[in-house]
Order: structure tokens, then C-alpha cells, then sequence
């Protein structure tokens, strides 16, 4: 109880990526924090930022990951989805079991509209996501009276009734296979018509949308999210209005999955119910907590780990697909709450503090590691098992 | 609808509505002790009639041996969730504790379509015989077994959450877990046997189950929801009225679709249980907000 208490009275900053340590090697003529050339310096982070942009840029072409494109361009449209789920889920506190029924809406409304009353892509694009935004809004209010479990519990049914209009759907406009020929996306007479052209459209609508996340983040909005996320009673006492927000960020997160959702169905050849299904949304969920919920550029990282995993290796293995998500999902949460990007993140954050000192913890973690161990597995085990067994 | 219609349709509610009285204790026994929903409530049911059935089927053991070795294997596997899952994640937060559970469910769900297979199974009824005429409504004798058996679970439940030392230790639990803790209650081990109960319960309701319905992997997905919806009309407190609120959601279910009007068919089954489930969370969305705010 009083640890409790405790730890509500102390603000703790470890959900808080925008709050950086002082690193206190900094300013030591030694530091690993960045690259030194002569009398030129440069930050690591700007040299990985830069290398990223460049294996992005390359990816695409034949010569070097161009086969993998389909792969690359779903990760994009996940990423889109993920980032408004780590802005609802990390930064609000907030769960959503039913994301992939938003993505199921913009994916339906913008390619039925399209093909079937010939709308031109880009409006029927963000008539769904008008549309989406508005679902979101109605429901939004009724629904985050609830909290918790409960909260997640309406989520998900709200999920699995729009999985069950979408089959409807299907069955009643007689696209038994789901919607086919949906036209692309294009500007002008440039037709977005090949997975390399759509791998930069995809693409560059993450990064915008991953600019914007990351200003909301760091905006007097984003502050006002991670109040509601460490104590509601405490922010509405300082005059934030935490249903209003909530709605708000539900409501984004929403129109980003519905674009995403409108993407994807212009991408793909056709569309059928089954990328929308209670599956479906807790693999966006899967990825989310393996970028770290947390983290606005982890939902790059998570994207990438699953959908590479189910759409390259998993798929030799379908039916052990299932077995690996339940088991990396339970792993990841028990031991690292807060996602593998953030975990790592912080462990490079803890090597740049301590990185001289390395050899000495090294040793007395050495030390301490079988004890560590031991209290460890004997966690797992009754109390009354092995009090006995000790002297 | 003629009223032979409507007894038909009641009377298969009333076997439905059983079924998910079952998960719903699950789900109400676990809350009450350890405030975690269990997303892998009906993952048990599933184990129950998939272990029946190879029992059954495969090793040819006699029927009573078959249902008591599969119960409790399903304890025990409740039981090793318990512990290597949630045990390890205690301290987690209400998001991370629901993913586990989901991760759970999924995780055994998947080895369950790899043992099994993805094809429905179903095991022979209890005991055989013409269905009984009833008011023009058929009922089968396994009927009768799924809501005989419930309405004893339910009652062994109560008892012994009220007479015996452990069921008392329960009950201290979920009422003020500290104070539990003062009189020399361990709470880890309370939860392990609420885990236990869970599993016995769904497990009983798998076994009975599988002869009417056949079981497939992914029967514990429908299952737990509706559990839910019965655990959440009782408050996750009151076991007798999860049982009613249960058997009521059986009924109109089966009523609702029986009716079916217009373009409303069977399809919609599951919406008919997801609008009852948000209704109820609505209504009830005030007095869930002050409660979680006192725990």
C-alpha cells in the first residue's frame, strides 16, 4: 500500500521517451556519443538516422531489396496504424483490442466507393477517414466512461461486430472473394501502379505521419496525454479535460488507421474481411508492444519485426504462426513491460553512461548473477517447496 | 412462431445459458481474487472437450475415467498459466496483464489446431437414447446432462465458497485482499486455486459440451465473450447472478434468432451477445468507473 502510494507521489520519468538522462560522459574527452574525424564531430544519432534513410531510399530498387516490396509496403501501412496505437495505448494509458475494424472501414469505404461509384481515390480516401473520425466520435464518448479491463472488453466487441458487417458485407453485395479491382491512387496522369512507385506513396505518408505524432507528442497535447496516462483525478485537477482527450486521441488514431486501411486497399489486388479480424487487431496490438508502447519511431521497429516475421518466415510455418505471437507477446510483457525498441533503447542510453566502467560491473554482475538466478526460478516455484529443501 | 417454436428455442437457450454460466464463474472466481480478467476463460472449455474427446476416442478409456482425467488436466494447465504467466507479470500494469492473458490464449490455442487439427470434433452423449418429446420440443438427453450438471456446479460452488475453510479464504480475498493478508491468508496461493476453479469449471463445461456441440480449436474465442457478458451482469461478484445472467443471454440469443427478420439471420448471432455485452458495460460504466477507482 504505502509502496503504492509511493510511487504515485514520486513522478517517475520511465514512460517518458522526450525526457533524455544527462548523459554524464558528454562533455569527456572520450565519448561514444559521437564520431570524431579530425575536428569534425558528429552524433551517432544523426549518422544511424542517416543510414536508415539511405536503406530506405535503396530498399525498393531490384538491385538490392526490390523483391521484398510487398513485404516493405505492408510494413509502412502497419506502421501507419501502430502510431496512432502507441499514441492511444503508450502515451493515454488507453486500450484499444479493436484497431483493425477502423482499418477495415477506410479499406472498404475507400475501395467500395471507388469502384463501384468510380469516386476518385484520393477523395473517397479521406471520405472514409471523415467517416471513420465521425464513428470514432460517437462511439468515442459512451465508450471511455469505461476503464481498464472493461474498456478493452467494448473495444474488442465493437471490433467483432464490424468484422461481422464486413462478412455481411461480402456476402450481400456478392463479393464472395472479397472486393477485387479497386483502381489505384494517382496524381495527375502518374499512376501509382507498381509496388515500387506505391513504396515511396506508402511510405512517405509514414514519415508525415510520424512528423506529426512525434509534434502532438512533444506538443502541450502530448503533455496533457501523459498526465491523463500517470493519474486522471490528478490531471483533471489541473484543468485538463480528460474525456475530451481521450476521444480526441481515439478519434486520431482511428482516421490513422482508416488511411492506412485506404492504402492497403489500393494496393492490394483485392480486399476481403479476413486482414480485419480479432487476429488482426491483436497482431497491430503484438507489434505496438514490441516497438514499445511508448515510443513514437518504435512502431517503425515493431512494424518491421512482425510483419517480416509473418510474411516471410512464418508463413513456411502457418499453423505455428498462432504459437509464436501468444509466446513472444507473454515473454515480451513479463520481461520487458515496456517494449524490446524502448529496452534496447535504454540499455544503449545505460552503455553510453557506463561504458568505462564496463569491465568492473561486468565483474560484479558476475558475481551477483547465480543468486540473481536463483531468486529468480525460485519465484516460479511455491514458497513452501523450497523452504524446505534449504539448510 | 408458433409456441412449440418458441419452447424449442428456450430450451436450447437454457443449454447455451448454462454453458456460459460455467466460463462465466471462471471469469467471475478469478476477478474476485486477483482483479485480473482472464482472456483465456474459454481456451479452458476448449481443453476440456479436446481432452475428453482424445480420451475418449483415441486411449479408449471408460467415459467417467475419460471426463475426470480431462478436468484435470485442464486444472493443471490452469494452474502452470497461473504460475509461469501471470505469477511472473504480478506486478504488470492492467494493459500488459491483458495482453499476457491474450498471449496466453493464443499461444494455446495454436497447439491446440496442431494437436487436434483445425476440423471439429465431437464425443458420444452421456447416455443414449431418442430425444424427449416435450411440448413439441425436441430435447436431447445431453441437453438435460449440460443443464443438470451446471445447476450442481453451481451449487457444489456455492457451498463450498461458504462452508469450507478454503472458500472462506477465497471470499476474504476478494473482499479486502490486506486485511486476508493480516488474518495469514496467502494471496498467491488463493489465486492459484481461484486458476484451478477457473479451469475446473470451464473444463466441466467443455466435457459436457462436446457431445452436442462439436468442439474446434477457436470454440473458446465465442465461448469467452459470452462468459464474459454473464461474469459482467453479475458485477465479477455475485456467482448466482453470473449463473442467471448466463442462462438469460442463452435464451435471448437463441430467441433472437429464431426470430430472424428481414436480412437479420444467424450471421448476426454473435452481434445479438457483443450489443448485449456494451449495453450492460454502458449501464453499468458508472458504477465500474467508482469501483475501479476504489481498488
Amino acid at each position: 500500500m504505502l509502496g503504492k502510494l509511493k510511487n504515485k507521489l514520486v513522478p517517475s520519468n520511465k514512460h517518458d521517451p522526450s525526457v533524455e538522462k544527462p548523459t554524464a560522459q558528454r562533455h569527456s574527452p572520450i565519448s561514444i556519443t559521437q564520431l570524431k574525424i579530425g575536428k569534425i564531430s558528429i552524433r551517432w544519432t544523426y549518422i544511424a538516422v542517416a543510414m536508415l534513410l539511405t536503406f530506405f531510399i535503396l530498399a525498393p530498387f531490384s538491385w538490392f531489396l526490390g523483391k521484398y516490396n510487398f513485404v516493405m509496403i505492408s510494413m509502412g501501412i502497419n506502421t501507419i496504424v501502430i502510431v496512432g496505437l502507441c499514441l492511444l495505448m503508450g502515451y493515454t494509458g488507453q486500450v484499444s483490442l479493436g484497431q483493425a475494424a477502423y482499418f477495415g472501414i477506410g479499406a472498404y469505404f475507400s475501395g467500395y466507393l471507388s469502384k463501384s461509384y468510380d469516386v476518385n481515390p484520393w477523395l473517397a480516401m479521406l471520405i472514409a477517414a471523415i467517416a471513420t473520425g465521425a464513428f470514432a466520435y460517437i462511439i468515442g464518448y459512451p465508450i471511455f466512461k469505461l476503464r481498464g479491463n472493461y474498456l478493452a472488453m467494448a473495444t474488442l466487441a465493437i471490433g467483432l461486430i464490424m468484422v461481422t458487417f464486413f462478412k455481411q458485407w461480402d456476402v450481400y453485395t456478392d463479393h464472395a472473394e472479397g472486393l477485387s479491382g479497386i483502381p489505384f491512387l494517382s496524381i495527375g496522369g502518374f499512376a501509382f501502379n507498381t509496388p515500387f512507385r506505391r513504396y515511396f506513396l506508402v511510405w512517405a505518408f509514414c514519415l508525415f505521419i510520424l512528423l506529426i505524432s512525434q509534434n502532438i507528442v512533444r506538443s502541450r497535447t502530448g503533455r496533457a496525454l501523459r498526465a491523463i496516462h500517470g493519474n486522471e483525478a490528478a490531471a483533471e485537477s489541473i484543468g485538463i479535460n480528460v474525456t475530451q482527450f481521450k476521444v480526441k486521441v481515439f478519434v486520431l488514431s482511428a482516421v490513422y488507421a482508416s488511411l492506412a486501411g485506404s492504402l492497403f486497399a489500393h494496393h492490394m489486388p483485392s480486399i476481403g474481411p479476413q486482414p480485419f479480424d480479432f487476429l488482426a487487431s491483436v497482431k497491430l496490438v503484438v507489434m505496438a508492444v514490441i516497438g514499445g508502447l511508448a515510443s513514437i519511431w518504435g512502431a517503425i521497429f515493431g512494424a518491421g519485426t512482425i510483419t517480416i516475421l509473418s510474411e516471410d518466415l512464418l508463413v513456411r510455418l502457418t499453423q505455428l504462426a498462432p504459437v509464436a505471437y501468444g509466446l513472444i507477446l507473454v515473454i515480451v510483457m513479463i520481461f520487458m513491460p515496456q517494449g524490446v525498441f524502448v529496452a534496447l533503447k535504454s540499455s544503449a542510453k545505460w552503455l553510453q553512461v557506463n561504458w568505462i566502467n564496463l569491465p568492473a560491473i561486468m565483474n560484479r554482475k558476475r558475481k551477483e548473477f547465480p543468486s540473481q538466478m536463483k531468486n529468480r526460478m525460485i519465484r516460479l516455484v511455491p514458497a513452501r517447496l523450497w523452504r524446505k529443501s534449504e539448510p | 412462431m408458433s409456441a412449440e417454436h418458441f419452447f424449442q428455442y428456450l430450451v436450447t437457450g437454457l443449454y447455451q445459458g448454462s454453458i456460459y454460466a460455467l466460463v462465466g464463474l471462471g471469469f467471475t472466481m478469478i476477478y474476485a481474487v486477483t482483479q485480473i480478467i482472464n482472456f483465456a476463460q474459454g481456451e479452458f472449455v476448449m481443453l476440456g472437450g479436446m481432452l475428453s474427446f482424445t480420451l475418449i476416442n483415441s486411449a479408449k478409456l471408460p467415459m467417467p475415467l475419460a471426463i475426470i482425467l480431462s478436468v484435470i488436466a485442464t486444472a493443471i494447465i490452469g494452474g502452470i498459466m497461473y504460475l509461469l504467466a501471470i505469477r511472473t507479470a504480478k506486478k504488470a500494469s492492467i494493459v500488459s496483464l491483458i495482453i499476457v492473458t491474450i498471449g496466453v490464449s493464443i499461444f494455446i490455442r495454436g497447439i491446440a489446431s496442431e494437436i487436434w487439427g483445425i476440423e471439429p470434433v465431437h464425443t458420444p452423449a452421456f447416455s443414449s437414447g431418442a430425444p424427449i418429446l416435450f411440448w413439441g420440443a425436441h430435447i436431447q438427453r445431453q441437453e438435460l446432462w449440460i443443464i443438470g450438471t451446471t445447476v450442481v456446479a453451481t451449487i457444489l460452488l456455492h457451498l463450498f465458497l461458504r462452508y469450507t475453510m478454503i472458500g472462506k479464504a477465497l471470499k476474504a480475498c476478494s473482499v479486502n485482499p490486506e486485511a486476508a493478508g493480516l488474518v495469514g491468508i496467502n494471496a498467491k496461493s488463493m489465486a492459484l486455486i481461484a486458476f484451478f476453479i477457473a479451469a475446473i469449471l470451464g473444463s466441466i463445461g467443455g466435457v459436457v459440451l462436446a457431445p452436442v456441440l462439436p468442439i474446434s480449436y477457436e470454440t473458446g474465442v465465442g465461448l469467452a465473450l459470452r462468459g464474459f457478458i454473464a461474469a459482467s451482469i453479475g458485477g465479477f461478484q455475485s456467482p448466482i447472478i453470473t449463473v442467471v445472467g448466463g442462462v438469460l443471454l442463452g435464451i435471448v440469443e437463441s430467441i433472437a434468432i429464431g426470430v430472424s427478420w428481414g436480412p437479420f439471420s444467424s450471421a448476426y448471432k454473435d452481434v445479438i451477445a457483443l450489443l448485449v455485452l456494451l449495453a450492460i458495460l454502458l449501464i453499468r460504466s458508472g458504477k465500474l468507473a467508482s469501483e475501479e477507482r476504489a481498488s
